[in-house]
């Protein structure tokens, strides 16, 4: 499912740091067009859709719309992501509408000390990870 | 990627090449790639390098969304708990129908759910059984299981989860973002020994060149090899993720590092055309697959699994014995073939109240939505409700991978209290776990072959086991100074030859995408997709080959190598293609010189040898390896001896 950018919503991320999709998506899709000022997907039949770009979006600019060589026209999903949960809003293509809504996070983003409360590392000639120092591992088929 | 001396002066004069900036750095430890084994490495890494040993991470992605775990995930697929890894080499061993490694498998299995318990401790949901909601894992805390080995998430977060940690680990200043590494180099002082990268930026103009004393390599499998089965828009729907382009296999075996079993493919039967997972739908919603006339087809040729014992007798055949039977009734006009999800989600609700049922829908919902969106996106476009149509299955196009239900890969060290003499790597006498051949250069995930079925978790653990590895390399190897003397401009010019092929020659043709001297990364892919599908097996074929194909492939492989040095780049993005495309062509070799080396059909339902159709235990248990000299450039294919540590009766 490509995604696609919508004109007036775009607004090439002007005010923050960097833009988003283009930051974000793995596979270097999404570029920032110079001469509008707004993203676009550069290569759609390259496109996973992961939807990190449709996610990221600041302006909720970003949605996609099934291959179309596969997919008969009409469907949607719409993901609306927050810190801690999100939301799908499943479209069919003969109009009726679903949504779920998952957790995704159970801890602040950001929150994360990687070695806090953790043990200091053992010996590095052994083969136990730093979590694991002093235990004896099992090593019998 | 090409012999002649060009300088770097001599490049194009478009704003993208010209005069890049040639950045020279020095680590003492680099991680190439940034997903779960990338991500682990640097975590464990980090931890013992203390201030001594200096770490950096190269992503050609954003680390928060890169690797194969970019979307999420719905299931962590290996986690132990109260099994034993004896237990968890059996069942690898039998689906990778018995020749893996069981040193390493078993040494995923001691750690792996040390990973997935820190993973719960950043933030990850995993579902629990009633009565335990709230207690850890680590606490004792039990999963819901949606078959022996998987436990079930809300994972639509797991990588910017993991990713999180290693950034903390290392810290921002200690990874590079958007930096494609795309050659090893060798020391020239000391033979056989990894001395550095070389890559390049795909936001600015800008060429790497790192001096390292230990690498570790783990940049995915490899997808887009073969042709797939939709070529259209729908091309970017890979079931592996699009942007693992063979990179891990083929870096290393520029530099000689031995490969192993590159012979392995997976070829995954999922939902058709949309690639959603069936695992959930098999295991917890305990769907049959039938074929278009309603017969269980597993039942109905179960006769056919005699032909390959053990494999094909165990409670769980091999996955690629039961793509051979679903194959059988595909070939024969038994298709469709379909999972019977009505049926499925029938039966569960019998027991269920009206909540309990929405909540049952939901999950169903999820598995999708959690890691395969566009299948959501089709079953909407359809009008699919999984409780009202069941849905296709189809096998897909071949991928190449070391870490899901396949095995292909680079031969890595085991740990010393596990492996065998023969099945370690040593300098100085002290063992490397995970090390190559190459000395100083490890790899995990994806990248270390012969030991399947690793998935998210136990990649993860592996990229710890390297990580620590490699410091320990650093540690005992402080003094080593890299001798690296080729000529930077070289190099760069090197990386950049698509833009000067491009820009040297794109006036010529009114149409710069139509022209005598280049070839765009776009076709050079179609081309390496059409020769693969055609010649090596791929869905063209029924996925079946034989000796005098492959000659001929490999005629044309070889045809293709010499025109990958005209390959044509316009813009950075360009670019990455090119070299992605680079990697794909040294994977597809490997693994075309591999079957052809192999004369048996190992993995029916991966791929057939016409001309050796049979399972031949007597004489290939053994492990196919290969070995590219850099030196001479000339390619071997081997035998290693199989054995088997862990009882398989």
């Amino acid at each position: 499912m490509p995604t696609f950018v919508m004109t007036e919503k775009c607004d090439g991320c002007k005010g923050q740091d960097k833009t988003a999709c283009m930051y974000i998506c793995p596979h270097d899709l999404m570029k920032l067009d110079l001469s509008m000022s707004k993203a676009l997907n550069q290569e759609p039949d390259n496109c996973w859709e992961c939807y990190s770009c449709v996610k990221i979006c600041p302006q909720q600019a970003i949605e996609a719309r099934a291959y179309a060589d596969i997919v008969p026209l009409g469907g949607q999903v719409i993901p609306m992501r927050s810190s801690d949960s999100i939301m799908w809003t499943i479209k069919f293509r003969s109009g009726e509408t679903k949504r779920f809504k998952f957790p995704i996070r159970t801890t602040a983003e950001g929150s994360i000390d990687p070695y806090g409360g953790l043990p200091e590392p053992g010996s590095i000639d052994d083969e136990c990870f730093f979590t694991e120092a002093g235990e004896s591992l099992p090593a019998t088929y | 990627m090409a012999d002649e001396a060009v300088s770097v002066h001599d490049l194009c004069e478009s704003h993208f090449c010209k005069n890049p900036v040639i950045e020279e750095l020095e680590t003492d430890f680099l991680i190439v790639g940034g997903g779960m084994a990338a991500c682990g490495a640097a975590y464990e890494a980090k931890r013992w390098a203390g201030d001594d040993v200096r770490i950096l991470l190269c992503d050609k992605a954003a680390l928060d969304r890169s690797g194969a775990v970019a979307q999420g995930l719905s299931a962590i697929n290996t986690y132990l708990g109260e099994q034993s890894p004896s237990d968890y080499v059996r069942m690898v061993a039998n689906d990778l129908m018995g020749i893996v490694r069981d040193d390493l498998i078993y040494d995923v299995g001691r750690h792996v759910d040390d990973s997935v318990k820190l993973f719960e401790e950043w933030g990850l949901p995993v579902w629990k059984q009633p009565g335990d909601e709230g207690k850890s894992l680590r606490d004792g805390g039990q999963p819901v299981r949606s078959g022996k080995w998987q436990i079930m998430i809300n994972g639509e977060s797991y990588k910017p989860i993991v990713a999180e940690a290693a950034k903390k680990a290392l810290g921002m200043d200690n990874i590079i973002e958007r930096c494609f590494i795309v050659k090893l180099l060798l020391d020239e002082a000391e033979d056989n020994r990894i001395a550095g990268a070389v890559g390049f930026s795909v936001r600015e103009n800008k060429i790497y060149i790192i001096r390292a004393n230990a690498i570790m390599i783990a940049c995915g499998g490899a997808v887009n090899i073969f042709r797939p089965r939709s070529t259209g828009e729908g091309m970017g729907r890979a079931w592996y993720p699009v942007w693992n382009a063979g990179s891990t296999y083929a870096m290393a075996t520029q530099v000689g590092a031995e490969l192993t079993m590159m012979e392995n493919r997976f070829v995954p039967a999922r939902f058709k055309d949309g690639y959603g997972p069936v695992g959930a739908w098999f295991l917890l919603f305990k769907s049959k697959a039938l074929n278009a006339y309603g017969e269980n087809y597993m039942v109905k040729n179960a006769e056919m699994l005699k032909d390959y014992p053990p494999y094909g007798l165990s409670a769980v055949p091999a996955t690629c014995l039961r793509n051979h039977l679903m194959m059988h009734e595909m070939r024969n006009g038994f298709g469709p073939i379909y999972m019977d999800t009505p049926t499925a989600l029938a039966e569960l609700s019998k027991t269920m109240d009206e909540k309990q049922i929405k909540h049952l829908e939901a999950e169903a919902w999820e598995d999708f939505l959690d890691m395969c969106i566009g299948q959501a996106g089709l079953w909407a476009g359809m009008n699919i409700k999984p409780e009202e149509s069941p849905s296709e299955l189809m096998p897909t196009e071949p991928y190449l991978l070391g870490s899901h239900s396949g095995c292909c890969g680079i031969w890595t060290g085991g740990p010393a209290d596990l492996a065998p003499e023969e099945w370690q790597v040593k300098d100085n006498g002290v063992t490397y776990n995970r090390m190559t051949t190459v000395m100083g250069l490890f790899t995990a995930g994806d990248g270390v072959g012969a030991s399947g079925h690793k998935f998210s978790s136990g990649s993860h653990a592996e990229g710890r086991m390297a990580g620590k590895n490699a410091v320990k390399w650093c540690k005992n190897h402080a003094d080593f100074k890299p001798t690296i003397t080729v000529d930077k401009e070289q190099l760069a010019a090197e990386i950049y030859l698509p833009f000067k092929n491009y820009e040297d020659h794109k006036d010529f043709t009114t149409d710069p995408y139509i022209n005598p001297h280049y070839i765009r990364p776009r076709m050079l892919m179609f081309r390496l997709n059409k020769i693969m599908d055609e010649y090596v097996g791929g869905v063209a074929t029924w996925y079946i080959t034989s000796a005098k194909m492959m000659e001929r492939g490999l005629e044309l492989l070889t045809m293709l190598k010499e025109d990958s040095m005209k390959m044509g780049a316009k813009d950075l993005h360009d670019l990455l293609r090119c070299w992605e495309n680079y990697h794909r062509i040294w994977t597809a070799e490997a693994h075309l010189r591999h079957i052809y080396h192999r004369q048996e059909t190992r993995y029916p339902g991966f791929f057939y040898r016409a001309d050796f159709p049979q399972l031949d235990e007597q004489n290939w248990k053994v492990f196919v390896n290969s070995r590219f000299d850099p030196k001479t450039g000339d390619w071997q294919c081997f035998n290693r001896e199989h054995k088997d540590l862990v009882s398989k009766g």
